[in-house]
This record gives structure tokens, sequence and C-alpha cells, in this order.
């Protein structure tokens, strides 16, 4: 199913793009899973998607931890962690 | 009454204060987060996730009205470039007594580190840099995890 993806902060520099329509493989089930799979996408997003550990994430609007499901969700952000306030 | 706004335009102290006042409070607590002038910082871009940012902030305040009784509660946070010496955040809580307005004020700025979608870039004379979260700010949120819903 499409999955609109968006980019912040450093992530969006390196993968060159602020947000992505794509259709993920059946196979990929989790943020982590995903993260795995951009990274195959260009020399930018292996960039970006490189340390999994330094990335957070967001599932339909809510932050989820990278173990979370993407089964049936319509939007996930990844970003580095938040420094507002 | 809970307000919040996220914008590009400066902050103004006194009218976010006098958003909160009246309402049977007696006390009100404002934090105001600035930039810091003292570390090279030519300006600084605040970045953030514009449809869930909102509700985020919505989500802090309503908690902190909840586990403190606040009669009024404000959080704006301003986004876009802003120089050293500007405002970045203000909050603002009203409650019937001091300790519950002052409690509820830190617990929110404290939230809003770690469970608000910002993010800080800094200009410096070298160039820019992205700020990389620190783990303070994890474990001063963390201390507001019991009690809350």
């Amino acid at each position: 199913m499409a999955l609109t993806i968006l980019y912040f902060a450093w992530v969006r520099e390196r993968v060159g793009l602020a947000e992505e329509r794509l259709t993920p493989p059946d196979d990929i089930g989790t943020v982590a899973q995903l993260i795995g799979w951009l990274a195959q996408r260009s020399p930018g997003h292996a960039a970006a998607f490189g340390e999994p550990e330094r990335l957070r994430a967001a599932v339909d609007q809510q932050f989820r931890p990278l173990e979370a499901t993407i089964s049936g969700a319509s939007e996930v952000a990844i970003f580095p962690p938040v420094t507002g306030g | 009454m809970i307000d919040i706004s996220v914008n590009t335009a400066a902050i103004d102290v006194a009218a976010v204060h006098a958003l909160v006042e009246g309402n049977g409070a007696g006390a009100v607590a404002t934090f105001v987060g600035i930039v810091r002038t003292d570390d090279g910082v030519r300006a600084l871009t605040l970045e953030h996730y514009p449809a869930m940012t909102k509700a985020a902030l919505h989500h802090i305040a309503a908690d902190a009205t909840r586990r403190f009784g606040l009669s009024a509660i404000a959080i704006h946070h301003r986004v876009g470039t802003m120089l050293p010496g500007e405002r970045i955040v203000m909050v603002a809580a009203a409650a019937p007594h001091r300790h519950d307005a002052l409690a509820a004020t830190a617990q929110c700025i404290d939230l809003l580190k770690t469970e608000a979608p910002f993010w800080k870039r800094e200009e410096h004379a070298a160039g820019a840099r992205w700020v990389e979260a620190r783990a303070g700010d994890d474990a001063a949120a963390a201390k507001w995890s019991d009690g809350r819903a």
C-alpha cells in the first residue's frame, strides 16, 4: 500500500527530499525494516539511514519506537531526536 | 483553557501572559526560552512537523492541566529563523496556587524538549549544524512520568 514518508532536519538534507510517496514490499512490517529498505534507494538515503540508532519516528503523527508496525499506516516520518524548546 | 500557537512571528510575553490570567487564577508561572548569545550562534532556525506539532503541544498542555488543576495554559513556540536574544518558546500556566503553576510550567517545558517535533539548526561563523539532543533532556522528561495520563 502506498505510504507517505516524511523526513526532517539532517535526515531531510541527506535524502534530498522532504517527502516521498512509496509502496514498500509486503515483507516490510516495521519502521526499522522500512528504514533498512529506504537505505538502499540512493547514496543520500544510505547516508541518512545508515545509523538507525540515531533515528526516531512517528507513525500517523504519533511518536513510535522503531520496532513499531507500519501495517495500515498512511504516513511515516523519520527524523533525528527532537530538539525544541 | 488551552492556547497553543506555532508561528514565525515574535512572541509577545505580555500578550501570552494576559491569555492565561483571570478565571480565578491566584498564580501564573511562566517560562521563556531564548536564543543564546554566548556561544557564537549567529542565527537559529527551528524546523517542525506541521501536521503534528500543535497536537503534540496540546497533548502536553492537556496532561499538565489534568495533573495540576490548571485554569489556563498557553504554549507558544516560534518556528523559522531567529536571532540571538529572541524568544523561542513561552509556557504560561495559571492555577489557584503557586506550586501547581510552577510545577506545570516545569513539566511542560521538560516534556516539550522530548515530545514535540521541533529541530534546531544553528548557524555559526564556520557553518551550520543541527543541534544534538541531550541525554539530560530525556532524564528531565522522565522525572514527570509518574502521574501522567
